[in-house]
C-alpha cells in the first residue's frame, strides 16, 4: 500500500500543464482529486515518474452559465458539482448522478471531470454525461478540441483524451426535461451493479423523447437507444416497462462477483422502466 | 457484617464513556503511530499461490538495495522460525500440523509468509521485495470441505496422510429413539460462509529491546495482551520475566485481534536478534488474507418433533473448515457452537458431530460469537422450516417448546444449566414493540395482491453461553488456559482510586464500566476512578477481552476487590475512630459511627492514613489496596426476542430491512448506554452476515473478496434505525447479576434477517436463501422456485 516513489508538480494554467506533461514523457500522469489514481498507484498497478496536479487551474474549476449550455471546469468536486445551483436547474441529471458517487469524503476530493477522464465502466457520471449530450473540451499540444459525448468514450478506462491531453472542462446543453439516475449497488457505498440515467420529455402525459445512458453493461457507458426510441409515445407504465424489456439490446454486459450477465441485463430491463417511470412521473 | 450500602450509585446509569473524548479528539495512540528512534520496518514477502512448492528463496538481492538491514526466508532464520500455537488440541488423536512463521519448502494459502525484509523505512521494505527471487511449483489446491475429505484429494499437510483434523462427537440421549418417535423430520443442509473480521485498525506490532535491561517491549494491536505474553515467551524463548506486553489504543477486534500471530512472533524475535526496534503494519490488502477468518461450516442440521409441533431430538453433523493451520483456538470455535444447537428448547436427545477440515486457505478463528452464531443460524433456521413444514405459527412453535421461566434453573440436553431466563417476557415485550399483527396483516394483503414487493417477519429468540468459562469446565474440554479474571483495586493517599484489571477493552468502554462498578462500592465519584489495563507491566495479570467475558467474569473481580478494599479501609477507620469496625456504617464513601453522624472518615483520609502508616492498628500492613482473582461458577446465559420486517423486491432480489426490534436480556446492566451500543454493533454484524459479507475463493484458493470493493460491509446508510428494549433478569451465578452482551446481537440477528427473507417468499415455494442474501442470490432463487412450481 506504498507507492513506488514519484515526482509531483503543481500547475496553475493549462499551458504550465501540457509542458509538464510533456517533460515527464511516458509516465506523466495528471492527478485531480486522486480517488481513482491513489488506489490504483498504492496497489502499484500504475507507476508514474511524475503526477501534474491540475486542481489548482482556474478554467477547470467552477461551473459557469454560456447562455444555451453550462460549462463544469473538469477540477470541480463532485461535492461541488451537486450542490451547484446552474447544475440543479440546467442538468438535474448530472446532480443526481453524482450525489451516488461513493460517500461524502470521497465526494469533496474526487472530481467530475477526473471521473470523466478516468471512465471507469461502474462509475456513474459517463452515463449521465452521455444521456445529457454533453460536449468535452480537450487541451494538449496542437491546442484545443472539443468533442461530442458519443465520440468521447472509446472503450474500458479509455476516452478522447490523449496521453500528452488534459480534459478542461465539459458542457451540457440546457435540459429542463424530467430526469432521473437509479444505481442498482449493494451497499450505499459500493459501485453500481447497473445504473439507469434518464432525462426524458413528456407534453401532455406522452413521451416526446427519451435520452438514456447506462452505467456498467458495456466496456463504457452506453445510450440505451432501442429502449429511446421505443418510448416515443408512450403514456402507461406497461407501454414504459415493454419499452425497457429492450434495455439490454446492443450491451455487453460482463459478469464478475456481484451479478453474471445474464443477472445485469436483467437489472438493466427493470431499473431503466424504473428510471424512466421516475424521471416522466408516468 | 454490613457492606457497602448504595445510597446514590453510579451502577445503572446510562452516563456518557469516559474513553470517548480522547477517542473523538483524535487523541488516541495506535501501535503504527508508536515511533521509536532506530527503528526497523519489517514487509513481508506472501505467497500468491495457495499451494506450491517453493523451489527456489533467494533473499540477497533484497540486501543490496538501499535502507535495507535484514532479510530473512525461512532457512536464513533458523530457529527464530517458532511456530504459531494452538492451545486448543480438542481431541486426543487431532492432528496438529506444524505451522511456522516462514513457510518451510511449501505454501499453504495465498498470503502464506515466505520471507521478510526489514529495512529503515517502510517504503524501502516494500521496494526491497521485489529484489526476493522466488520460485513456485503449482500444487493441486485443496478448496472444498467434502472434496477433501474424499480418498485421493490432495493433501494440505502431506505429513499427516489426510484432511481431517479431528472428529468430535457429543451424543446426549437417544437420538434414534427419537427419530423413531417423530411423525415429523426435517432437514436442511446450511452454509455458515466464510466470513473476515475487518475490524478497523489494522494489525500493528511495535517490538523493542529497552535496553537498560534485559526487558524486550511488544506493542501489539491486540486483544490479549496477557495471554501473548505467555504464548510469546513459550514460542520466542524468552524468559516471560523479560517480555511486556502493551496494546495501546486498539481499534477493534471481533475475535480476529485474539490471537498470536506469526508477524507478532517475527517481530519479536528480530527486534531481539537486531537489537533494535522493529516495526510491522499491515495492509488492507494484506488483512484480508492473513488476519484469521471466522465461520465456514457446512451445517446438516435434522429435526424430530410430533406433527403437533413437539420437539423430541436434534441432530447436528458439521464440517468446519480450519483453513491452512490450526492457530489459537482454530478447532475449539466448533465446539463453542455444540453446547447451543439445542438453544431455548427442551429435547430428549441431541446428537452433535463435527469434522474439521484443512483447506488451503486463510486459517479460521474466533469471530464475534464463535460458535454461538453458527449454533444459533441453525436451530432458529429449521424451527422455522418445522413450523412451516407442521403448519404452524413460528412464534406459537417456539412457544410449545422454550424453557418457560418457571423452569429454571433448568439443566438442557447438551448439559448446560441455564440459571435464569424469561423468554415469556422478552417475547412479549418485543411483539408488542415489532405490532406483529399489523405487519402480518399487511403480508396477508401483499400476497394477496401479488405486490411485487414482499413482505416477511423474521423471528430468533436466541440464548448464548458467555464469559467463558469456569477453568474446570475449560479444562475439560482440552482448553490450555484457565476462565478467571483478576483486579486490584488501589485507595492512592490523594483520595484517587486505580483499577487495574486484566481485561482488555478495544471499544467496550471497560473504562467507563469498571469505574461505575466501583464507584458504586467505594462510594468514590467515576471520576475519581482511574481504570488501568492493557499492559502486562502495569496489570501483571488477566486472561483478556473475548467472549463476552469481560464484565461477566472481570466485573466480579472489580466488585470482589472493592468489597475487599472497604473492608481493610474499616479496621482502619474503626482503629481511627476509637471503635470497633462492627460499629461503623460506609455510606458515600465515608465510614460513621452508627448512631453518631458526626464521627467519621472518609476512603480518602483512611487511604491516608494508611500511607503514612503513623497509627494503624497491630497487624494491618501500610497501604490501602486489595485484590481479587475470580473464577466464575458458570457460564452465563443472555437471551432475547429478535424481530426483523422484510422486504423482498421480487423484480430485482433487493432485500430491505425495514424494522428491526430486539428486546435483550443480559440481567443487570451496569450501564444502559454501553449495553445498547453493543447491541446495535452486534445487530448490525450479524445482519452483515446475512446480507452483505462473505468471503469467496476460486478453485486454486485465491481470495476473490480480497478487497473492500468487493467484500461488502454495510454502513449507517443500509441498515434501518434498531428498536432496542431490554427485560432484566439477573443472572443468580454471578454476583453483579451480569451476563455479557457483547455477542449477543450478531448471535441474534444473522437468521432473523433470513427467517425474515425466506418468509417473503415461502408462497412462491421458497424454503432457504443462502447467505449472504444478495440481491443476485435472492432473484435466482425466486427464479428456480418458480421453475420448480411449474
Ligand atoms: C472508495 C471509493 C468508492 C468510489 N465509488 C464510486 C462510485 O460509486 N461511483 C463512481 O462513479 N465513482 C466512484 N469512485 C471514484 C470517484 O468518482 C473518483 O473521484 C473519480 O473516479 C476520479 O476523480 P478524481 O478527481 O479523484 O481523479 P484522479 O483519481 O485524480 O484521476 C483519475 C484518472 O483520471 C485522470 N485525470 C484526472 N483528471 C484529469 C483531467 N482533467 N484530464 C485528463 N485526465 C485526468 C488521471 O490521470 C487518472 O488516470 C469511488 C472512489 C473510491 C476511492
Amino acid at each position: 500500500m506504498i507507492p513506488v516513489e514519484f515526482d509531483y508538480v503543481k500547475v496553475t494554467s493549462i499551458d504550465q500543464a501540457i509542458s509538464a506533461l510533456k517533460a515527464g514523457g511516458e509516465d506523466a500522469k495528471i492527478i485531480s482529486g486522486g480517488q481513482s489514481l491513489l488506489p490504483v498507484l498504492r496497489l502499484r498497478m500504475a507507476e508514474p515518474s511524475v503526477l501534474v496536479d491540475c486542481g489548482s487551474i482556474d478554467e477547470m474549476l467552477g461551473v459557469r452559465d454560456d447562455g444555451g449550455s453550462i460549462t463544469i471546469g473538469a477540477a470541480t468536486t463532485h461535492h461541488g458539482v451537486m450542490n451547484d445551483p446552474l447544475v440543479q436547474e440546467h442538468a438535474l441529471l448530472l446532480a443526481q448522478a453524482t450525489a451516488t458517487v461513493a460517500d461524502p469524503a470521497i465526494r469533496h476530493r474526487g472530481t467530475t471531470g477526473g471521473a470523466l477522464a478516468h471512465a471507469d465502466p461502474a462509475g456513474d457520471v459517463p452515463a449521465a454525461a452521455l444521456a445529457l449530450n454533453a460536449s468535452f473540451v480537450i487541451a494538449g499540444p496542437g491546442g484545443r478540441r472539443t468533442v461530442a459525448a458519443k465520440d468521447f468514450f472509446l472503450d474500458y478506462f479509455t476516452t478522447a483524451v490523449g496521453p500528452d491531453e488534459i480534459l478542461v472542462s465539459f458542457s451540457i446543453p440546457k435540459c429542463d426535461w424530467g430526469s432521473h439516475y437509479s444505481k442498482f449497488n449493494r451497499t450505499a457505498q459500493a459501485w453500481a451493479i447497473v445504473g439507469a440515467a434518464a432525462v426524458v420529455n413528456v407534453q401532455g402525459g406522452v413521451i416526446k423523447e427519451a435520452r438514456i445512458g447506462l452505467t456498467n453493461m458495456a466496456p463504457t457507458a452506453i445510450r440505451a437507444s432501442t429502449v429511446e426510441a421505443a418510448l416515443v409515445g408512450a403514456s402507461s407504465a406497461a407501454q414504459i416497462t415493454a419499452a425497457a424489456m429492450h434495455a439490454a439490446d446492443g450491451t455487453r454486459a460482463t459478469s464478475d462477483l456481484h451479478a453474471k450477465a445474464d443477472y445485469r441485463e436483467h437489472l438493466a430491463r427493470v431499473i431503466t422502466a424504473r428510471a424512466v417511470r421516475a424521471a416522466s412521473g408516468i | 457484617m454490613t457492606t457497602a450500602v448504595e445510597t446514590e450509585t453510579a451502577l445503572g446509569k446510562p452516563i456518557r464513556r469516559k474513553e470517548d473524548a480522547h477517542l473523538l479528539h483524535g487523541q488516541t495512540n495506535w501501535t503504527d503511530n508508536i515511533q521509536l528512534p532506530g527503528t526497523v520496518h519489517m514487509a513481508i514477502l506472501r505467497s500468491p499461490m495457495a499451494h506450491a512448492k517453493i523451489t527456489k528463496l533467494d533473499v540477497s538481492g533484497a540486501l543490496a538495495q538501499a535502507g535495507v538491514v535484514a532479510a530473512y526466508g525461512a532457512k536464513e532464520l533458523g530457529d527464530l522460525n517458532g511456530g504459531v500455537p494452538c492451545v486448543w488440541p480438542v481431541t486426543d488423536d487431532i492432528k496438529m500440523p506444524a505451522f511456522p512463521a516462514l513457510a518451510i519448502d511449501k505454501v499453504r494459502q495465498v498470503g502464506d509468509c515466505v520471507a521478510v525484509v526489514l529495512a529503515t523505512s517502510a517504503a524501502a521494505a516494500v521496494d526491497a521485495l521485489d529484489s526476493i527471487v522466488v520460485s513456485y511449483e503449482q500444487l493441486p489446491a485443496v478448496t472444498d470441505m467434502e472434496a477433501a475429505l474424499e480418498s485421493g484429494s490432495a493433501l494440505v499437510h502431506d505429513e499427516i496422510e489426510t484432511n481431517a483434523c479431528y472428529v468430535y462427537k457429543m451424543p446426549c440421549g437417544d437420538y434414534e429413539a427419537s427419530r423413531a418417535k417423530a411423525d415429523v423430520v426435517v432437514a436442511r443442509r446450511f452454509i455458515n460462509q466464510r466470513l473476515i473480521p475487518t475490524f478497523m485498525e489494522p494489525r500493528s506490532v511495535v517490538a523493542a529491546p529497552m535496553g537498560m535491561s534485559d526487558e524486550i517491549t511488544i506493542w501489539s494491536s491486540t486483544q490479549i495482551p496477557h495471554v501473548l505474553r505467555v504464548l510469546l515467551a513459550l514460542v520466542t524463548g524468552i524468559p516471560e520475566n523479560n517480555l511486556r506486553v502493551v496494546a495501546p489504543d486498539v481499534g477493534g477486534g471481533f475475535g480476529g485481534k485474539l490471537q498470536c500471530y506469526r508477524e507478532e512472533i517475527l517481530v519479536t524475535n528480530l527486534a531481539k536478534k537486531l537489537g533494535r526496534p522493529v516495526k510491522w503494519t499491515e495492509t488492507r490488502s494484506e488483512n484480508m488474507v492473513a488476519t484469521h477468518h471466522g465461520r465456514d461450516q457446512i451445517q446438516d442440521i435434522e429435526i424430530a418433533a410430533t406433527k403437533d409441533g413437539k420437539i423430541l431430538g436434534l441432530k447436528v453433523t458439521l464440517l468446519a473448515n480450519m483453513g491452512a493451520y490450526l492457530q489459537i483456538i482454530t478447532p475449539g470455535v466448533p465446539l463453542l457452537g455444540m453446547f447451543m444447537y439445542p438453544a431455548i428448547y427442551k429435547m430428549d436427545s441431541y446428537d452433535f458431530t463435527c469434522t474439521g477440515v484443512f483447506t488451503n486457505k486463510t486459517p479460521t478463528d474466533a469471530y464475534r460469537g464463535a460458535g454461538r452464531p453458527e449454533a444459533t443460524y441453525a436451530i432458529e433456521r429449521i424451527v422455522d422450516e418445522l413450523a412451516a413444514e407442521i403448519g404452524m405459527e413460528p412464534m406459537e412453535l417456539r412457544k410449545k417448546n422454550w424453557i418457560t421461566h418457571d423452569e429454571f434453573p433448568y439443566t438442557t440436553v447438551a448439559g448446560l444449566t441455564y440459571d435464569t431466563g424469561n423468554y415469556e417476557a422478552a417475547t412479549e415485550k418485543a411483539l408488542a414493540m415489532f405490532d406483529y399483527d399489523g405487519l402480518r396483516a399487511e403480508q396477508a394483503q401483499r400476497r394477496a395482491s401479488g405486490d411485487p414487493v414482499q413482505l416477511g417477519i423474521g423471528i430468533s429468540t436466541f440464548t448464548e453461553m458467555c464469559g467463558l468459562a469456569p477453568s474446570r469446565t475449560l479444562g475439560a474440554l482440552k482448553y490450555v488456559a484457565g476462565g478467571w479474571e483478576h483486579c486490584t483495586v488501589r485507595a492512592l493517599p490523594t483520595g484517587k482510586i486505580e483499577v487495574v484489571t486484566g481485561t482488555s477493552p478495544h471499544g467496550q468502554g471497560h473504562e467507563t464500566a469498571w469505574s461505575q462498578i466501583a464507584s458504586s462500592i467505594l462510594g468514590v465519584p467515576v471520576e475519581d476512578i482511574e481504570v488501568i489495563h492493557s499492559d502486562t507491566g502495569r496489570s501483571p495479570y488477566g486472561m483478556d477481552t473475548y467472549g463476552s467475558r469481560s464484565l461477566a467474569v472481570g466485573g466480579q473481580a472489580i466488585k470482589a476487590a472493592s468489597e475487599r478494599l472497604v473492608e481493610k479501609a474499616r479496621v482502619i477507620a474503626a482503629h481511627q475512630l476509637e471503635c470497633s469496625a462492627s460499629d461503623l456504617e460506609f455510606i458515600n464513601g465515608s465510614f460513621q459511627v452508627k448512631g453518631d453522624p458526626s464521627k467519621s472518615q472518609a476512603l480518602g483520609a483512611v487511604a491516608f492514613e494508611a500511607f503514612t502508616a503513623h497509627n494503624l492498628p497491630p497487624g494491618v500492613e501500610p497501604t490501602l489496596q486489595a485484590e481479587a482473582t475470580i473464577d466464575p461458577v458458570d457460564f452465563s446465559y443472555p437471551h432475547g426476542t429478535h424481530l426483523a420486517a422484510m422486504e423482498v423486491d421480487t423484480e430485482t432480489g433487493q432485500v430491505k430491512v425495514r424494522k428491526y426490534v430486539c428486546v435483550d436480556d443480559v440481567g443487570m446492566q451496569v450501564n444502559p448506554m454501553i449495553v445498547e451500543g453493543q447491541v446495535h454493533g452486534g445487530v448490525a454484524q450479524g445482519i452483515a452476515q446475512a446480507l452483505f459479507e462473505g468471503a469467496e475463493y476460486d478453485e486454486d484458493g485465491n481470495l476473490l473478496t480480497a478487497s473492500l470493493a468487493d467484500y461488502l460491509i454495510p454502513s449507517a446508510a443500509d441498515l434501518p434505525s434498531f428498536d432496542t428494549g431490554t427485560t432484566v433478569t439477573p443472572s443468580t451465578t454471578h454476583p453483579l447479576g451480569t451476563k455479557g452482551v457483547g455477542e449477543a446481537g450478531t448471535i441474534a440477528s444473522t437468521p432473523a434477517i433470513i427467517n425474515g427473507i425466506v418468509d417473503a417468499l415461502r408462497h412462491l415455494g421458497v424454503t432457504d436463501v443462502a447467505m449472504p442474501a444478495s440481491p443476485q442470490t435472492v432473484w435466482r432463487t425466486i427464479q428456480a422456485a418458480k421453475e420448480g412450481a411449474k
